[in-house]
């Protein structure tokens, strides 16, 4: 006899508390720090805010420090998301659709910058450039973020060349084009938006690491290892709360770019 | 597609006709060939750059730092790796392995419900909205998201505040005057680590989830119904055991990163140690690069047969 209740009715009303509180607890932290920024308090985390203020938008942007370190911090993104945007996109043609032995092992491989923990990653870098004695520098972090960046633009590549119809390719052929002409006519068009999307989400990824970062910067201060300094022995809280707003906002516009993009791209594949 | 791309498209079949076409005859004629060249650069990258200094760790570890000129003495030895048993390291390893499990189990607690709505009552904008709530703090910034709790714990921040207003400061100080969990404020205390913890990992659990309800055939549900379960019976042999990978799954992410992390318990909680800030001091501060390469292999055995179990679950076919 079927049950009265059927599961698939409506969410019950413990369940819609529970979404609703989860998602509160995404969300409220972040809110947060946006009235952070206004607050007029400087010298402790005081809530509510004694009164409201702009001011320290201008103090932040007059900081040379900090603008130093935002440079830094874009260069070594940019850098790394170029380096991982070719290497990803070829480990993705090579694995998308050809099935060989060892293909498992290599896309393990390619996931486990991200799987192992960033203090595993970080300090076996460290210890290859102390053997290697090779300086810290402006690549040794390049080098670090890019590894962990490549996965981002492979994961993005491959769903959207698994969706691509092999037909599209086959036409291609069939009217007498060469593998290059149907790469660069063909599925590079198809590809381009996943690329977009996998690059926005590694220049994110990139510009917010930290954990790798402090091995294999050195001296060198990237924004996140000023945001860290400033976490750990806060000395300038109004400006802090400024630089972790324009943090948000460096992150969240490329995300949703990359998510709207892979939508709209999977969409159109699919048409 | 426009004229002007198609004749482009003559234009370089012609130029291309004698090499590139040749080239692309061989390699198409030789299936293995392609996959083979793309997939050089990328896996160079990785073996040398990654795996080597993976190994390079690994050979770190054996070797030892001399006390009185503090540099490395390059001879093999297990001492490394029998100071990591001394009861003091044992503690921290275990003290990480406890707040791992814990974090993870409360984050499948809170992330499950939402991760089932999404998959089974919302569509269209509503389910977009969801998702994007949920990936945006998986892919923002994790000091600025560690940032926010240090506002929110500390002694005069949001929630002491709320406290007050509430009139349950008693409980609060209770729960702070409490031996293992308290502190002298929510954000020098372990439970502050541990709620920032589950904060920090709960989207990365929730996803993995969704996409793996997702994937249950409404029909199984459906029949589960007809023939007369009820509707807990129904999630607690039906749903559960087919959202299990997706657990297992999701579970992988807050186990590792709760026990490689060394920045939260470092910025909130009190001076208590964690796997991955004695690795981190022993490199930087004692300079006893061995030591913390030693120390780091003990999170990788940990995960690895942590893998090992989710990958009986079904953990992979999830991810």
């Amino acid at each position: 006899m079927r049950s009265d209740t059927p599961l698939s009715a409506r969410p019950s009303l413990g369940l819609t508390l529970a979404t609703i509180g989860g998602v509160l607890f995404l969300h409220v932290p972040l809110a947060l720090i946006v009235l952070y920024a206004f607050s007029s308090e400087d010298k402790s985390y005081v809530f509510p805010p004694p009164s409201l203020t702009t001011q320290w938008f201008s103090v932040a942007l007059d900081r040379v420090d900090v603008w130093n370190a935002v440079t830094l911090s874009v260069q070594v993104a940019l850098s790394a998301t170029a380096l991982a945007l070719i290497l990803g996109t070829l480990a993705a043609g090579a694995l998308a659709r050809s099935k060989f032995f060892g293909r498992d092992a290599i896309s393990l491989l390619l996931i486990l910058p991200i799987a192992l923990p960033g203090v595993v990653t970080g300090i076996a870098l460290r210890s290859a450039y102390h053997s290697a004695d090779v300086p810290f520098s402006f690549w040794t972090i390049v080098i670090g973020h890019a590894t962990f960046c490549i996965v981002v633009v492979y994961n993005n590549a491959v769903a959207r060349l698994r969706r691509l119809s092999p037909s599209l390719i086959e036409a291609s052929m069939d009217l007498g084009a060469n593998a290059f002409q149907t790469f660069f006519y063909v599925v590079l068009p198809q590809l381009g938006s996943a690329l977009l999307a996998g690059a926005l989400l590694a220049f994110a990824l990139s510009f917010d690491e930290v954990i790798v970062t402090t091995f294999t910067a050195g001296q060198q201060t990237t924004l996140p290892i000023w945001m860290l300094q400033e976490l750990i022995r806060p000395r300038q809280r109004p400006v802090t709360n400024v630089v972790a707003v324009f943090i948000i906002a460096m992150t969240f516009i490329p995300i949703v770019a990359a998510y709207w993009l892979s939508q709209r791209g999977d969409d159109d594949v699919r048409r | 597609m426009s004229g002007a791309r198609v004749s482009t498209l003559n234009a370089g079949a012609q130029i291309g006709a004698g090499l590139g076409d040749r080239l692309s005859t061989y390699l198409l004629r030789r299936q293995y060939l392609l996959p083979l060249l793309l997939l050089i650069p990328p896996l160079l990258w990785f073996s040398v750059i990654y795996l080597g200094s993976l190994f390079t760790l690994l050979a770190q570890s054996f070797f030892r730092l001399d006390d009185f000129s503090g540099t490395i003495v390059y001879e093999i030895g297990l001492q490394n790796f029998v100071a990591l048993l001394e009861p003091a390291n044992l503690d921290v390893i275990r003290r990480s392995v406890v707040m791992a499990t814990l974090v993870t189990i409360t984050s499948v607690s809170i992330g499950f419900p939402l991760a089932y709505m999404m998959a089974r009552y919302t569509r269209g904008t509503t389910k977009a909205i969801l998702y994007v709530a949920v990936m945006l703090p998986l892919w923002s910034s994790y000091l600025v998201r560690l940032y926010a709790w240090k506002l929110l714990l500390a002694k005069e921040g949001a929630i002491a505040w709320l406290v007050t207003q509430l009139h349950f400061s008693w409980l609060l100080e209770a729960i702070l005057s409490a031996p293992v969990v308290g502190g002298n404020s929510l954000s020098f205390s372990p439970l502050g680590t541990f709620v920032v913890f589950v904060y920090m990992w709960l989207p990365f659990v929730i996803l993995p989830i969704q996409a793996s309800i997702e994937r249950i055939p409404p029909s199984l549900i459906e029949a589960s119904a007809d023939l007369g379960a009820h509707p807990r019976r129904t999630f607690w042999t039906v749903i559960l055991p087919l959202a299990m990978p997706g657990i297992a799954a999701g579970s992988i992410f807050s186990f590792s990163l709760t026990l490689g992390d060394y920045i939260i318990p470092q910025v909130i909680g009190n001076s208590t140690l964690f796997i991955g800030q004695v690795v981190y001091r022993q490199q930087g501060i004692a300079g006893n690069l061995p030591f913390a390469a030693a120390f780091s292999i003990a999170p990788i055995i940990i995960i690895a047969i942590y893998l090992w179990l989710a990958k009986r679950k079904g953990a992979f076919d999830a991810l």
